[in-house]
């Protein structure tokens, strides 16, 4: 019976992206013939040029773009998950790093790029750390904010069970706020490619940023628009793979 | 014996009004003791005196002669919110006390396994809180308290969220499980009916700060019919009597 449903669920859901996808496709034709310009070709052209580049050289790119985002975002969870548990739950830390975080949050990390690329060089470093930057903002204040919301209940009963204090972050802290975690890597995620695709516009001639600006600076249309479809497959397949983190450890969460 | 003695506490560490000054108290092994009071009397402060979970401004709290500064092993606390966490299955919140405390695998199992069967929740097991009853999410927090195996079970108006006929049985329950299990139970209410139905000893605290306004000893707890007897109306009057008392006072 559940089985079923959930059967129907996934069906139903798979019948909703081609949808959207058919949807996004109708509009990009009629646009295109619309403006009647070379730099905007019909879907099918474009659909053509990326399976004939697929393997070579966009696989590659792709390749390099993922790297960097998993990386990237990686690092971001490894430092803002601890981080913002920490400040979360400890009053003292929190009365010291708050303000340092809000003051430097707003601030558009970019504008660091000079100094990025003093201290992390042309490689690979400076473009995993300016992503990494950005996101550990997003992460660490969403972890933040989802241990205060943890209630002086839940943590008494867990202390009147016999819990030290590592054991709540353990067995309350980090499970209480995993599904706030999940959101906010579903949030930077996107972020993480907008920012992906701004620093591999400069010294690189790998990762899909590249490759787009590349064929653009060449007029090459077709080109262009396969690095922009392999950017969004890009996009929705690490989405999907958040989605798949939430069923796998927020399932208490899908209530009914 | 639980000695609570010259107690002084107060509600924020701000405030100068105090919830306790010099509140004292002693409970006996075996006892079963309501504390029944008003909101906002300080009856959950005790609780969470008693479980180590606060320490007083000044005075003591003595449990079998120790000083109770920081939860202690044999008590357990069931919290007026159950305390269950919602990304545990019933039997991994039954046994999240007994994995905290370190307890091996098997033993673990195995006590999961004996709490589970004892408080009749064998078919939920593998449900997650949000599709128990209220009934069933009160009978996970017991087996889990009882997995413990306490000497002191502690309870924070355990019953307040259940309908009237869940809430008898669970009272029938909690009975059962003090005759049975030889543990002191300390349990707080604003029920004057389960109060009469569950305490040997009936303590009736108001005021500010806090005092016993009354003392009521009701030896027949768990006698058959107790609860149609005209005793128990009787014993219900007695205490109306007292709370509304402290109310005047007020």
């Amino acid at each position: 019976m559940l089985k079923q449903t959930r059967g129907k669920r996934w069906a139903k859901n798979v019948f909703s992206y081609l949808l959207a996808a058919a949807v996004i496709v109708a509009l990009w034709q009629l646009a295109s013939l619309a403006v009647h310009n070379a730099m905007l070709p019909p879907p099918l052209s474009a659909w053509k040029t990326t399976i004939r580049l697929l393997h070579d050289p966009l696989g590659m790119h792709l390749w390099i773009s993922t790297r960097r985002v998993l990386g990237s975002l990686l690092i971001s969870l490894l430092i803002g998950v601890p981080l913002g548990m920490v400040m979360g739950f400890e009053r003292p830390v929190d009365r010291v790093l708050a303000p340092l975080v809000y003051l430097t949050y707003p601030i558009p990390k970019i504008v660091f790029l000079p100094l990025i690329l003093l201290f992390f060089g042309l490689g690979e470093g400076s473009k995993v750390f300016l992503i990494s930057l950005i996101a550990t903002y997003q992460i660490l204040v969403t972890t933040r904010d989802a241990v205060r919301k943890v209630t002086p209940e839940a943590i008494h009963s867990l202390r009147s069970l016999g819990a030290s204090h590592t054991q709540i972050y353990r067995y309350l802290l980090f499970p209480s706020c995993l599904p706030d975690v999940l959101t906010a890597l579903r949030l930077s995620l996107g972020t993480a490619i907008a920012v992906l695709f701004f620093a591999e516009s400069f010294a690189t001639t790998r990762g899909l940023g590249y490759f787009i600006m590349d064929s653009w600076s060449r007029a090459a249309a077709d080109r262009m628009f396969a690095g922009i479809i392999m950017m969004g497959l890009l996009g929705v397949v690490l989405f999907w793979a958040v989605d798949v983190l939430e069923l796998l450890f927020a399932r208490w969460r899908r209530q009914g | 014996m639980i000695q609570v003695r010259d107690c002084v506490m107060y509600y924020t560490e701000s405030e100068d009004t105090p919830i306790y000054d010099g509140f004292s108290l002693t409970i006996e092994r075996g006892e079963s003791v309501v504390v029944i009071g008003s909101s906002g009397c300080g009856k959950s402060t005790l609780l969470f005196l008693l479980a180590g979970l606060l320490v007083p401004v000044a005075g003591e709290i003595l449990i079998e002669g120790r000083p109770i500064t920081k939860p202690r092993p044999q008590t357990a606390f069931i919290l007026q919110e159950y305390g269950l966490f919602p990304w545990l299955t019933v039997e991994e919140n039954v046994g999240l006390g007994l994995r905290v405390r370190g307890i091996p695998r098997a033993e673990r199992l195995r006590r999961i396994e004996e709490q589970i069967r004892n408080m009749d929740i064998a078919e939920v097991k593998r449900r997650y809180p949000f599709q128990l009853s209220g009934g069933q999410r009160q009978r996970v927090a017991l087996a889990r308290a009882l997995s413990l195996q306490p000497d002191l079970l502690l309870m924070d108006e355990p019953l307040s969220a259940l309908d009237a006929l869940t809430r008898e049985r669970m009272q029938k329950l909690l009975l059962r499980i003090w005759r049975k299990a030889d543990l002191t139970s300390i349990l707080v209410t604003h029920s004057i009916e389960e109060a009469v139905y569950l305490g040997t000893r009936i303590l009736v605290l108001g005021g500010k700060p806090a005092c016993i306004l009354g003392e009521v000893e009701n030896p027949e707890v768990g006698s058959r019919h107790y609860r149609s007897s005209a005793r128990f109306y009787e014993r219900c009057n007695v205490i109306r009597a007292l709370l509304e008392g402290g109310d005047g006072d007020a």
